[in-house]
């Protein structure tokens, strides 16, 4: 005799895949722009604006790309090599300046006692909580006095300004679960404090460190609103400005500028996964009291 | 050799003084257990030893170096700490090995020591596991044997088990002591557990608000209390103290009922002082049931409010003169609420501590 297969109750079914729907409408609604982008990237100009318009591409190709690196039989007149460093250079630069600076700050916060220290880092996520554009005028009536319109130096003091606090308060959460008695213990072990620091809270400080730069790279690669201000020329424009190159007077290159989006997105998509693989595994603190 | 000397330590957090004047003297080898409840300094006097914290006032020595200004790696001592402080990121080998690799030892000396540490401690078959693969009691062993390793001068404990469970705590002490038999080093532990300190020290010091309250060995200590404090913290349960006035050669309690003054303590007392009679739990047993022979004894009829059954004996608790008193009853009889018993307290083994100074009338 074998028992009927058990059946959930029909209600819940129901339930279950009602929320599957939801979900995948959700999700729809997130995904779908992306997606046209990622598509358009590989369709030509003529069939992204066909009306009515074409859901299933029909065909696929790579000139979208060739052309806006300046090769194949089409060009187009967008210096897209020459943003691509601009943004790769005033990036990583500001995040690498930006975790230095967090890295210290952020010990000093978890570590130290001193004067005013709630207030100064009260008085820092306050910073953040302006938002960049609100600064704009101010930061360029300074910099055209400076000399620091269009140049990437304008832009990287930007960027590590406004990364700073956000890396200050991430790594410093970081370090203060890592108990002082870590740090104690390699001194009595024979470390200088230095050492201490980076043989031992260091490495246990890694992955949100490498966290907090990946939130700071983002910041600065994606930012749109101040580097559209402050930049002029090949000398500092990044990609997300560099992609308005592409509505001219009367026309707009879609498929130009969908191939930019999909360049600016691809390295932004890696980073976000680095973060999320770093931020899920956390830190297992097993030498101290579980 | 390293013998460590403390004169005249003090310890200020700007106008807040957490330690007064510590003198001590720890000889080469000995096992000295600093022991006090929370926040009597004990902690910070151990890691001004270490050189974890500044000290503000007076000289630590260890061996003929004065330390004071020496930051940690430089005085040659090991600690372990509370919550044992293991490397998360490094398996059991990299941080027993970890003192050695910073200090240049080559790769077979590190080897050699950190294979002799583990055969000690019986971490032979854990050494390629991280601590977070280990029991409580297996970290334990891996920080006491990260502070073997170096071959330091001196060990320091700071409450190393206090994160155990009952149990263990057992068997690590246990476990600490035979390694002070086999690893010959000064010793300097601190616990706010007076069995530890009872059972692990070759002397006590009982620390109280920043000052050190007594120094003697185990038995010293327990047998001879300096204060009414001492009293109270070392032994389990803690000495009963009944508040009593001298009269003509007797010690008159709040009830008015009389009890002789020991016969040792006859000269030290004087007409009408206000003493505190101490009297361990142990010393005070129904007639018939435990103490066996009194030397010097008187018998008083109390009411049992309370019995505690443990087995092979049972904690009595009663009342003298409208104060709350532990007695024992060796022996399996059962003993109710409400009963009154005739009971024995041995004087010979009783103290008398003066009223307004606390302190031990014993010469």
């Amino acid at each position: 005799m074998t028992a009927a297969p058990y059946r959930r109750p029909l209600k819940r079914r129901l339930q279950s895949a009602g929320l599957w729907l939801a979900t995948f409408l959700l999700m729809l609604v997130i995904c779908l722009p992306g997606l046209w982008v990622m598509l358009s990237a590989f369709r030509p100009n003529r069939e992204i604006l066909a009306k009515p318009p074409i859901w299933i591409p029909t065909e696929l190709t790579l000139n979208n790309f060739a052309k806006i690196f300046g090769f194949g039989s089409e060009q187009v007149g967008i210096p897209v090599t020459a943003y691509f460093v601009n943004s790769m250079v005033i990036a990583l630069t500001s995040t690498f300046i930006a975790l230095i600076i967090g890295m210290a700050g952020g010990y000093a916060f978890a570590r130290y006692r001193f004067r005013f220290k709630g207030g100064i880092f009260l008085g820092l996520m306050l910073f953040r909580a302006v938002p960049g554009i609100a600064l704009s005028l101010p930061i360029f009536m300074m910099w055209s006095r400076l000399g620091l319109i269009d140049t990437q130096m304008g832009l990287i003091i930007i960027y590590v300004s406004l990364n700073v606090p956000f890396t200050i308060w991430l790594i410093d959460g970081f370090f203060r679960q890592i108990p002082m008695s870590l740090s104690e213990a390699a001194q009595v072990d024979g470390c200088t404090p230095w050492q201490a620091f980076w043989k031992i809270e260091f490495p246990l400080a890694r992955s949100g460190i490498a966290a907090a730069g990946v939130f700071a790279f983002l910041t600065s690669w994606n930012e749109f609103a101040l580097a559209s201000q402050l930049t002029r020329s090949t000398d500092s424009k990044t990609l997300p400005v560099g992609l308005m190159d592409f509505t001219a007077q009367f026309t707009i290159d879609w498929a130009g500028m969908c191939a930019m989006a999909v360049i600016i997105i691809i390295p932004a998509l890696i980073m976000t996964f680095l973060v999320q693989k770093h931020l899920v595994a956390g830190l297992t603190f097993g030498g101290v009291k579980g | 050799m390293a013998e460590i000397t403390l004169r005249g330590v003090e310890k200020h957090y700007g106008t807040m003084r957490v330690v007064h004047g510590i003198d001590l003297t720890i000889a080469h080898d000995e096992f000295v257990v600093l022991v006090g409840p929370s926040g009597c300094g004990k902690s910070t006097t151990l890691r001004m030893i270490a050189g974890l914290e500044d000290i503000t006032g007076g000289t630590i020595s260890i061996g003929d170096r004065v330390v004071n200004d020496l930051p940690p790696r430089k005085r040659n001592i090991s600690m372990v700490f509370q919550n044992y402080a293991l490397y998360p990121h490094m398996n059991v080998r990299d941080n027993l090995g970890f003192g050695l690799k910073i200090a240049g030892e080559s790769a077979a000396t590190i080897a050699a020591r950190v294979a002799e540490a583990a055969e000690i401690l019986g971490l032979t078959p854990l050494l390629d596991r991280t601590p977070a693969e280990l029991s409580g009691g297996q970290r334990q062993r891996v920080a006491m044997g990260r502070a073997i390793v170096r071959h330091p001068d001196a060990f320091l404990f700071d409450e190393p088990l206090s994160n155990l469970d009952a149990k263990l705590r057992g068997q690590m002490r246990a476990e600490i002591k035979k390694l002070h038999q086999k690893v010959r080093t000064t010793v300097v532990y601190v616990t706010h557990d007076q069995v530890e300190a009872m059972t692990l020290a070759d002397r006590i010091v009982v620390m109280r608000d920043g000052a050190i309250e007594q120094v003697g060995t185990p038995m010293q200590v327990f047998h001879h209390p300096r204060s009414t404090f001492v009293a109270t913290f070392i032994g389990s349960p803690p000495m009963n103290l009944i508040p009593a006035t001298v009269m003509g050669g007797s010690l008159r309690l709040a009830d008015a009922t009389t009890v002789p003054v020991p016969a040792r303590l006859r000269a030290a007392v004087r007409d009408g002082q206000a003493v505190t009679l101490g009297i361990r739990a142990d010393d005070i047993s129904p007639v018939g049931h435990g103490l066996g022979e009194v030397r010097e004894g008187v018998a008083l009829p109390l009411t049992v409010t309370l019995a505690e059954p443990l087995g092979t004996e049972s904690l009595i608790y009663t009342q003298i003169a409208g104060q709350e008193v532990l007695a024992k009853l060796y022996g399996a009889r059962l003993v109710r609420p409400g009963e009154v018993l005739s009971f024995q307290l041995a004087l010979d083994r009783a103290h008398l501590f003066d009223a307004a100074t606390t302190l031990s009338l014993e010469a």
